[in-house]
């Protein structure tokens, strides 16, 4: 496969990872966010837990690959983005540090001031990454300071306060929506009585909370937030070197390929479609389509942000030109086609694997079966 | 401004978190396949006795492995944030190993963890045993890609320097994958983590020994783990020996420095093994040296010679000169491409473009560096001795103590006795702390014997570090101790508990302090699927 070839195709292999994430450790970080409202008590939260004990593990694996992938198709990147949003990185990284301690510790002690403090500790580790990555996601659509010396060293010269802007932090809600309401949608699959009652109102409130604000940060980018737009002759297919165009800001500029590609459109279309698709399909009892249409929806969304500032990954705001894009970003022609090698070879072995793991661990989690199995299960 | 506080504290809190971590990482590695060989017996004798061991250890491997994966995703952030330009400089290459061991191994071991924990009542014997095999497969496979990612910092194989891109690039996928320095640092790491396992195992069923209780449970425990862990520790040695052949090929100077060999000896070189490293006087103030040993060891013949720091620091200090010349270029081309003067002057001087930069720590304009910056890099090149002597010396003596605590627990288990020889059951227990020790002073030897590189004459540590401020490194770090700290006392406090509770902790009610077996629990309809057996065992 010829270089600019692989370059499109990681775009989209980064963007499929993030989607995985968003659709496996989704549906577990959103259980997280729900457990401490929808168990009233010891036992309905362990039911509620143990539907993402066998699982929560290897789901997080898709947010490790998709963080190692970064770091080795868009090195730049990596570095540029997770240097920068330093403080950020550290919240999500500690919230991220509940939830294996949080799920395999909790239920070892049998006191109830210990076992509601892990809950907390899911809760967190469930609510706060998904806002910092929403967070992230908006600030990429703003544009970060950022810019490089002649050795591509690179400066991040905002602060952690100016990520927390408004639209920001709407793209944060989104985010947190949108795993919510995965996280509903699995627990109405693996719960009955009062939980599942509980967990489809979530559902409903949660879908309908992403579909608005989704809305409105689409409004939002249409109409009041400058694009991005390379104004020079790029080499798709030539050696990275971000230094190397100019780059200038432009009112509407997200939408630009909106309007050259008309079937960009299906993109964001899909997201609203399969959202209310999830709240109809709550609606009415299904869950497994519900599941699957709020699946669906984290493709959307996540896609609608990547299509709209391709070919743009991480505008500048302060030094354009140093913005990095698909083409400017991207490791060696060597290294994307080896990963890609990876890639083919390994993700559909652990898409067999992982679903074999859920065929066998499926069925509804009741508390009958928690009290039943007390020191088997978390 | 990347300030030496600046890059202090960086290195700090990478060595606190690396080290952090890797308390951890050996116990996973090699419990996992004690879980293996526990449940093989099982599965071929059908004696429940051995599925209550796969059990209970694996209870104990799950406690540790929680923090393992706590910890393990801070190694993963770290890298972008807070040694941003090595993760531009060398990603390319560094950063493919990482992505990989996510898809072929994590995948595979955290998958597989889920069911071995919550499967047993949903597998058969030989669908659970499969698991755990695959288990601990993923867990080493990940040892494996980390330490071909670390082997190539040490020995950075089949890469080249691109002044387009401004980074190295990967010419070779398989030359870093079967890089010997690599290879040997996965065996020899791996073969560590088994012992520490076994000894932890071993050490573990003497305490119940010594109590007098769960007799044929802690029996059989101590068996597998002395037969594993004996075979462990002299692979760990045989190994480990292997690694310094190739250490001492591809970094002369941590070899020198590991051996306080201040100038070239005549081959073949005696090997120290006691000396107080003078680091002012560049000197040994006294030592007690074994002639031969050391040349045999490092280049496995009676003729090559062993350069000393001396002769490296003479030769290095070429390489420096020559990389002043190689940035100079460079920072000429990065202005202007076209300059053909400045590209032909740097690919003269491109093999030392690394040893150039080491300047950059003393001068941001290295053309304007004095013949002092230059000493200062040159004595930088080697790192400081005594704490590296000292760190392999004892690590060394701690494995052959394993070996020599594995050997009698072998005989004895062989002879059936070993229940009476009480002092190596207090032998084995009180040295439970000691593979993690000697598993933390191998990596302080492998990565501060490094020193001062990140990637063994390609970057200097000094201008790897992410462009923040030192207030942000303090803030980060104090928030790293805190948050492991109180992890590490609710990891010991469960590790501990269940530790004493024994088998008991499984709830069948076979074991020691435990009541006669309760009454079959309550079934509750519809909570399993159909003809999953209800209760616990």
């Amino acid at each position: 496969m010829d270089y600019e070839t692989l370059k499109l195709v990681w775009w989209l292999l980064i963007g499929v990872l993030l989607v995985g994430f968003a659709i496996m450790d989704g549906h577990d970080m959103g259980m997280g966010v729900l457990l401490p409202f929808v168990g009233k008590n010891d036992l309905e939260r362990r039911a509620v837990i143990n539907t993402v004990a066998p699982h929560w593990d290897g789901n997080q694996v898709w947010f490790i690959t998709a963080g190692g992938a970064i770091f080795a198709a868009w090195p730049l990147v990596y570095a540029t983005a997770f240097s920068g949003f330093y403080w950020a990185m550290m919240a999500a990284l500690w919230a991220l540090f509940f939830r294996p301690v949080g799920f395999d510790y909790r239920s070892k002690i049998q006191n109830p001031t210990w076992r509601s403090t892990w809950d907390w500790g899911l809760f967190i580790g469930g609510a706060v990454p998904p806002i910092i990555f929403g967070v992230a996601f908006g600030n990429l659509l703003l544009g970060v300071p950022f810019h490089f010396n002649d050795f591509l060293m690179s400066t991040y010269t905002g602060s952690f306060w100016a990520l927390l802007n408004p639209f920001a932090l709407l793209a944060g809600v989104v985010s947190l929506g949108m795993i919510t309401t995965q996280g509903a949608n699995y627990l109405m699959m693996r719960t009955e009585g009062d939980i599942y009652r509980r967990v489809r109102t979530a559902s409903l409130l949660f879908s309908v909370l992403t579909f608005v604000t989704f809305a409105l940060a689409g409004w939002w980018v249409a109409t009041g937030i400058d694009g991005y737009a390379i104004t020079s002759a790029i080499d798709p297919g030539g050696l990275p070197d971000p230094q190397n165009k100019t780059v200038a800001v432009a009112t509407g500029a997200w939408m630009h390929n909106y309007a050259q590609y008309g079937w960009a459109m299906w993109v964001p279309i899909t997201a609203f479609a399969a959202l209310a698709a999830s709240i109809l399909f709550s609606r009415l009892h299904r869950a497994g389509v519900a599941f699957w249409s709020s699946s669906l929806a984290c493709a959307g969304i996540i896609g609608t942000a990547g299509v709209s500032m391709f070919p743009f990954i991480m505008p500048s705001s302060s030094d354009p030109r140093s913005s990095l894009t698909v083409y400017d970003a991207a490791s060696s022609h060597l290294t994307l086609g080896l990963m890609f090698g990876a890639t083919v070879i390994f993700m559909p072995l652990i898409i067999f694997y992982t679903s074999w793991a859920y065929k066998v661990m499926w069925g509804k989690v009741t508390t009958e079966y928690i009290a039943a199995n007390d020191k088997s299960v978390y | 401004m990347l300030t030496e506080e600046l890059v202090d504290l960086s290195r700090l809190q990478f060595a606190a978190t690396a080290l952090y971590h890797f308390l951890f990482v050996p116990l996973t590695l090699g419990l996992a396949f004690i879980l293996v060989i526990m449940e093989l017996t099982y599965v071929i004798t059908d004696r429940p006795i051995y599925k209550d061991m796969t059990r209970f250890w694996g209870k104990l491997f799950g406690i540790n492995f929680a923090l393992g994966v706590t910890t393990g995703i801070t190694m993963e952030f770290q890298f972008g944030t807070n040694w941003a330009y090595y993760s531009h400089y060398v990603g390319d290459i560094f950063g493919a190993p990482l992505a990989i061991e996510g898809l072929m191994a994590f995948f595979l071991e955290s998958t597989f963890i889920g069911l071995f924990f919550f499967g047993w009542d949903r597998l058969n014997k030989w669908q659970h045993f499969m698991v755990t095999v695959l288990m601990a497969v993923g867990s080493n496979l990940s040892a494996l890609w980390i330490l071909i990612a670390n082997g190539w910092m040490q020995d950075p194989v089949g890469a080249e320097f691109s002044f387009v891109t401004m980074r190295m690039e990967m010419t070779d996928f398989w030359a870093i994958v079967f890089n010997p320095t690599a290879q040997a640092k996965f065996v020899h790491t791996v073969s560590a983590g088994y012992v520490t396992a076994s000894l932890f195992v071993l050490g573990i069923s003497s305490y119940y020994l010594l109590k007098g209780r769960d007799l044929g449970f802690a029996r059989r425990s101590f068996r597998i783990a002395a037969g594993f862990g004996f075979a462990s520790a002299l692979s760990v040695i045989v190994l480990g020996d292997e690694s310094g052949y190739t250490v001492s090929e591809s970094q002369q100077a941590k070899m020198a420095a590991i051996e306080a060999m201040w100038k070239t000896e005549p081959a073949p070189a005696a090997f120290t093994l006691f000396a107080l490293p003078n680091e002012a006087a560049q000197r040994n103030d006294y030592e007690l040296q074994i002639p031969y040993m050391l040349g045999l060891i490092g280049t496995r013949s009676v003729s090559e010679t062993l350069p000393g720091i001396r002769e490296i620091k003479e030769k290095n200090r070429a390489r420096i000169e020559s990389g002043m010349l190689a940035v100079v270029a460079l920072e000429k081309i990065r202005k202007n491409r076209d300059d053909w003067d400045a590209r032909s002057q740097f690919d003269l001087h491109k093999a030392d473009l690394g040893f150039g930069l080491l300047l950059k720590k003393y001068t941001v304009d290295v053309s304007q560096a004095t013949p002092e910056m230059i000493q200062q890099a040159v004595d930088s090149t080697i790192p400081r001795v005594a704490p590296l002597f000292w760190s392999f010396r004892l690590m060394v003596a701690l494995g052959f103590a394993f070996l020599l605590l594995f050997s009698l627990a072998l005989f004895y288990s062989i002879k059936g006795n070993f229940i009476e020889k009480k002092w190596l059951l207090r032998w084995a227990l009180w040295f439970i702390p000691m593979p993690w020790i000697a598993a933390e002073l191998g990596w302080v030897v492998a990565e501060y014997g490094r020193q001062p590189w990140t990637i063994y004459g390609v970057l200097p540590t000094h201008i790897s570090v992410s462009n923040l401020t030192p207030a942000n490194i303090y803030g980060s770090l104090a928030g790293f101790i805190g948050f492991y700290t109180v992890l590490l006392i609710v990891e010991m406090y469960l590790m501990t508990k269940y530790a004493r509770q024994g088998p008991a902790s499984l709830g069948t009610g076979k074991y020691h302090g435990e009541k006669a077996p309760s009454p079959s629990p309550i079934h509750s309809g519809g909570a399993l699927p159909a003809g999953a057996p209800a209760n616990r065992i």
